[in-house]
């Protein structure tokens, strides 16, 4: 009876308790919840247009931030790491392209699965041995980033809201709507959902596969630099930011591995409900740190009832 | 020519049905067991054990209970090194519970909480497809390495959350903990992880093995032909989380001697999905090629380059070895995706041929 007091009726209570507490919970898990989706639309892009589960988002992101705060390190000013970094990542999706897809188009999912997991270990190698292994700090506010907070006071209590946080919520809709944009609109975004959808018939009417690929790796590297830059200022850069790979691989699961809608609603309501399940059912119950494996069994849950994940396509077997 | 198979005539459905049917790989094993057995305790010192071959055997064991699962049956798991943990874990709760347990016994007995484990994740499977059923896996590697840290009863409640391995006797000699020798403990591993080899090529070739490879290569299909796919499915998770549970036992209170729950979280299973593909899914033999390859790789980028008189610092060793682990399994992908196993048949069909072209 108590214990089901305190499953059923004590968080809830907390929570109309200390309205104040919510929202900021709510708050945080929502920041999260835009990181988890940004990294996962990385992944869907490249899923769509080539069926690869690219297992290397996780460490591009990484990457990406290591290469832009290396650069700034060794003197380059800010804004002139930026477009740099950028330049890294182009060559990265081309050597990618060349030396690892290439070889490899046709081969069955888990072995391309697989040559990505070797491009992770490959970069973390290569990143260690260029920039360090250490924690560093990002360049915020060289890059123009505001680092103060706003601080509300609703309902009588006291939300504080990190200006950083706001601008990672902005950024991450205009990036987003932007390449919504760039997919529905231009020609190569045409291109790329063609290829999505069938592999042959995109080839037969002239869209180049090569070419498609180094720019949806490419893509997948500029958001993985936008995700590593907010990342990174809120919990410096090192190769520990990895494990947010893990997190968002549920919420691909979630949504469903070929749906842009599904990343996005996907990663926030497994970022906000992974928080207030740690907050007011995981710490007082059991013992803390459940966001390790509350995505994963929420996601599996979720897949039980719907075998493609909430957007993904219909799976249609036949033999 | 020494490995023509030419006129060895089988009389019988039982002689063409034997774990051998051609000689000269009968043979062949028989070296490698004589190597295994005789040579290797004679010359071996006791960084050879502890690095090299107590590891390789342990890993393939491991890969071995994965390759059941991901390549025979087709169902691709991600959360091999904690079945590894639920198994170590099982075997320290029942040493410590009852302690006059014969080892062997324990070993054996904490394989199967592993496979319940492992069949309680594998439910999903009849469900779940392909990339999705990697979550199931995922989330069962997630949630029970949360489980070891977080459940102080599975450590006796001691200080350090940490499974400490006691000295235990078997007939009068201490296999395990820190008084052990190391000879006494490479047979305890070699015996244990023969006797498993034995018993899987047996269930792989048999009724069971067909049905899980036509489970893997198209399940609709086989579901129609009228096999049974929760009972092949799961099956399969029994089997590969048994397997996978003696190996993680092994790994603990035969090699490592101490153990916490990060041990087994997910590089471990990256590490033994690793070997499994690299030494080639759906094989045997593959299992313990990629081991020997994983294992002696750091060992070998340690050595060579002092060897040759340029010295480089540990951490640089570390992330070296990442960095080629990586590439390998790239290059190994590009150039043969089907694995080492698959080298071993082509180079055995050309021998098979020599000195002819065809």
């Amino acid at each position: 009876m108590e214990l089901a007091y305190s499953i059923l009726v004590q968080p809830f209570a907390d929570m109309v308790g200390a309205p104040d507490f919510l929202i900021q919970v709510v708050w945080e898990g929502l920041v999260s919840g835009v990181l988890y989706a940004l990294i996962a639309l990385g992944f869907v892009l490249i899923y769509k247009s080539s069926r690869i589960f690219n297992f290397a988002q996780g460490i591009m992101v990484v990457f990406a931030a290591l290469t832009l705060v290396g650069l700034h390190e060794r003197g380059v000013p800010a804004l002139l790491a930026l477009p740099l970094t950028l330049l890294v990542m182009l060559a990265l999706a081309v050597a990618i392209e060349r030396v690892v897809l290439r070889p490899l188009v046709n081969q069955p999912d888990i072995i391309l699965f697989m040559a990505t997991i070797g491009i992770t270990l490959f970069l973390v190698g290569f990143g260690e041995l260029i920039f360090g292994g250490e924690n560093k700090r990002m360049i915020t506010s060289e890059l123009g980033i505001p680092t103060g907070s706003f601080e509300f006071e609703p309902f009588g209590g006291f939300v504080s809201i990190e200006q950083g946080d706001v601008t990672t919520v902005v950024g991450a809709i205009v990036l987003v709507v932007a390449l919504l944009a760039f997919l529905n609109r231009s020609k190569m975004g045409r291109a790329i959902r063609a290829l999505g959808d069938d592999h042959q018939a995109a080839l037969s009417v002239g869209i180049s596969l090569s070419t498609i690929w180094v720019l949806v790796w490419f893509i997948a590297g500029v958001i993985a630099l936008a995700t590593g830059i907010v990342w990174g200022a809120r919990a410096g850069v090192s190769f520990a930011l990895e494990v947010i790979a893990y997190k968002a691989l549920p919420v691909l699961m979630l949504g469903g591995l070929e749906s842009v809608t599904g990343a996005i609603v996907g990663g926030l309501m497994i970022g906000i409900l992974e928080k207030l399940f740690e907050i007011y059912w995981g710490q007082p119950l059991l013992g803390g740190n459940t966001e390790a494996w509350f995505a994963y069994m929420l996601a599996l849950l979720v897949l039980l009832f719907r075998p493609q994940g909430l957007f993904g396509e219909k799976i249609i077997e036949r033999v | 020519m020494l490995y023509r198979i030419a006129g060895q005539y089988k009389t019988s459905y039982a002689a063409d049905h034997a774990l051998f049917p051609v000689r000269q790989d009968a043979w062949l094993l028989g070296v490698i067991l004589l190597f295994a057995f005789v040579v290797f305790p004679l010359t071996a010192s006791d960084f050879t054990y502890q690095a090299l071959l107590i590891p390789v055997l342990i890993y393939s064991l491991a890969a071995l209970g994965l390759n059941i699962l991901t390549g025979y049956a087709g169902q691709l798991s991600l959360g091999t090194g904690a079945f590894m943990g639920v198994g170590a874990y099982a075997c320290y709760k029942l040493v410590s519970l009852f302690p006059e347990m014969n080892l062997l016994v324990a070993i054996a007995l904490s394989g199967f909480f592993s496979a319940a484990v492992g069949v309680a994740f594998g439910l999903p499977s009849l469900r779940i497809k392909g990339f999705y059923l990697a979550i199931a896996t995922l989330a069962a590697q997630f949630f029970l390495v949360w489980l070891f840290q977080k459940w102080r009863w599975l450590t006796n409640d001691n200080a350090s959350v940490a499974i400490q391995v006691p000295n235990i006797d078997m007939f009068g000699i201490t296999v395990a903990g820190p008084n052990a020798r190391s000879i006494t403990q490479y047979f305890f591993v070699l015996c244990v992880v023969c006797l498993m080899t034995w018993l899987s090529i047996n269930i792989t070739r048999g009724r069971i093995g067909r049905i899980w490879k036509s489970v893997r290569d198209m399940d609709i299909a086989a579901e129609l032909v009228g096999i049974n796919l929760m009972k092949a499915k799961l099956s399969a998770f029994f089997v590969s989380s048994y397997i996978v549970g003696v190996a993680g036992a092994l790994f603990v209170f035969l090699w490592r001697g101490a153990a916490e729950a990060n041990l087994f979280d997910i590089p471990l299973s990256f590490r033994v999905l690793f070997i499994a593909i690299i030494g080639g899914l759906g094989s045997i033999l593959g299992n313990y090629l990629g081991a020997i390859l994983i294992v002696a790789l750091p060992v070998i980028i340690n050595t060579v380059p002092a060897a040759i008189g340029i010295t480089i610092s540990p951490s640089m060793v570390e992330h070296l070895n990442t960095m080629s682990i990586g590439a390998l399994i790239i290059g190994f992908l590009i150039v043969e995706p089907a694995g080492l196993a698959r080298f071993w048949a082509v180079i055995r069909e050309k021998l098979i041929l020599w000195p002819f072209p065809h």
